[in-house]
């Protein structure tokens, strides 16, 4: 596949399927502010998807709609991660920590990338995905330094979710293109970035960040192979658009 | 005004932007859209009549983009413009600073508190937890949300004044 198509369906499907899992939080959450933050990302995700589908648009790739509502599972390219069910807010607060401090320091490094029309979305979304990130840390700081049956779930979500978080950083056949011609940095420099970036807010916690070269990460995800999850997911966000594809809205 | 294209005589740029004053952000009605930074660029095709307006989301999911935009189009044809092309762009990532300062006076009139001038893109997280309170002009204030009712507002506690107030989040 063509380095920027694939690095764009990358980014874009993680954005979609994480702003639609966060937006299952609408109503449930512990407290009306997590509530409202959740919807809130949920939002910003389903936003930023809107952009990065637009780039591939621009490409040549079909309409935003079209590309988010009619595909099935195996031609989607999220990391497995995004995709899990909400689970309880241990996991889900988790797992947006941990994504979204991926999320902040690659489209940083997006704002440099040769390929322009994406530098220009990434300057934008990296504003604002420093409140998801200013978000993720004081939840984790504040549960993480909590009563011991905090710091013990914290924990145990922790451990459970960094083998599907290692699997953001796994690479396709065009990462070799994608870091020669300048498109962005590649998964390797983001990983050990990342790693430092999640250690630092960690460190101010009770909780532990396990050795990652001893996690086996879960791959797949990139290459269209996904968890049960997904494709009833797929088919519950595109239940009205399928309908009636050609309806004007 | 004549509104009949043939007799129409072009307006000034600075015409143009007084116009655009009565467009409103849809969800904080005291401020312009002009005053928000949201309109980038006017230009006018002498040749045509036809005016060019450039805007750019807040934030990247922002859903009142269609609404501004048909906003725009409507006002300029109502003055008698013979035609309008708006497009939003990424060009300029939008920022807090490109708030002028007459924003920031309307943003009060809301009762939202206008964002700090961050000067340059700052990436230190704690920068984001202040604010100044727009009931008591209080500086003893905290971060509670930095997530509110819409995508561009955080959620503050004044500790003077005791009470919630929303802010305009700076980015």
């Amino acid at each position: 596949m063509d380095p920027k198509l694939d690095l764009l369906y990358r980014l874009a499907d993680d954005q979609l399927i994480l702003g639609h899992r966060n937006s299952e939080w609408n109503g449930l959450g512990p407290i009306l502010e997590e509530d409202i933050a959740f919807s809130s990302m949920a939002q910003d995700k389903l936003g930023h998807s809107l952009q990065l589908y637009g780039l591939l648009h621009q490409l040549g790739e079909a309409e935003p709609d079209t590309v988010a509502f009619t595909r099935n599972a195996p031609q989607f390219h999220c990391c497995q991660l995004v995709e899990l069910p909400i689970g309880g807010y241990d996991f889900s607060l988790t797992r947006h920590f941990l994504f979204d401090h991926a999320e902040l320091l690659r489209f940083e490094a997006l704002a440099g990338s040769s390929y322009e029309p994406l530098a220009q979305v990434a300057r934008k979304l990296r504003g604002e995905l420093k409140y998801h990130v200013l978000h993720a840390n004081t939840w984790m700081k504040r549960l993480g330094t909590a009563t011991e049956e905090a710091i013990e779930r914290m924990q145990r979500a922790l451990n459970e979710t960094l083998p599907y978080a290692l699997g953001i950083f796994e690479k396709t056949g065009a990462e070799a293109d994608i870091i020669s011609s300048g498109l962005f940095i590649g998964e390797d420099e983001l990983k050990s970035r990342w790693q430092e970036s999640i250690a630092r807010v960690l460190s101010q916690t009770a909780l532990e960040l396990p050795e990652l070269q001893t996690i086996t990460p879960v791959l797949g995800g990139r290459q269209g192979q996904h968890t049960p999850h997904l494709q009833p997911l797929l088919d519950e966000m595109a239940e009205v658009f399928r309908l009636d594809p050609t309806a004007d809205w | 005004m004549q509104n009949e294209a043939n007799s129409f005589q072009l307006p000034a740029k600075s015409q143009i932007l007084e116009w655009l004053q009565a467009v409103k952000d849809p969800e904080i009605p005291t401020i312009s859209l002009v005053d928000l930074g949201v309109i980038r660029a006017v230009e006018l095709d002498e040749a045509t009549g036809k005016v060019y307006v450039q805007l750019t989301p807040t934030f990247a999911g922002c859903p009142a983009m269609d609404y501004m935009k048909r906003d725009v189009e409507r006002t300029l044809l109502s003055h008698g413009v013979p035609a309008v092309e708006v497009e939003i762009s990424l060009r300029e990532a939008w920022s807090s600073d490109m708030l002028t300062d007459a924003g920031r006076e309307a943003l009060r009139q809301h009762k939202l508190s206008p964002p700090p001038v961050l000067g340059n893109q700052v990436l230190d997280l704690d920068f984001l937890e202040y604010a100044e309170c727009p009931n008591c002009q209080g500086h003893n204030t905290e971060l509670r949300t930095p997530f509110g009712a819409t995508l561009c507002r955080a959620v503050h506690y004044c500790h003077d004044c005791r009470q919630l107030f929303e802010q305009f989040k700076p980015i």
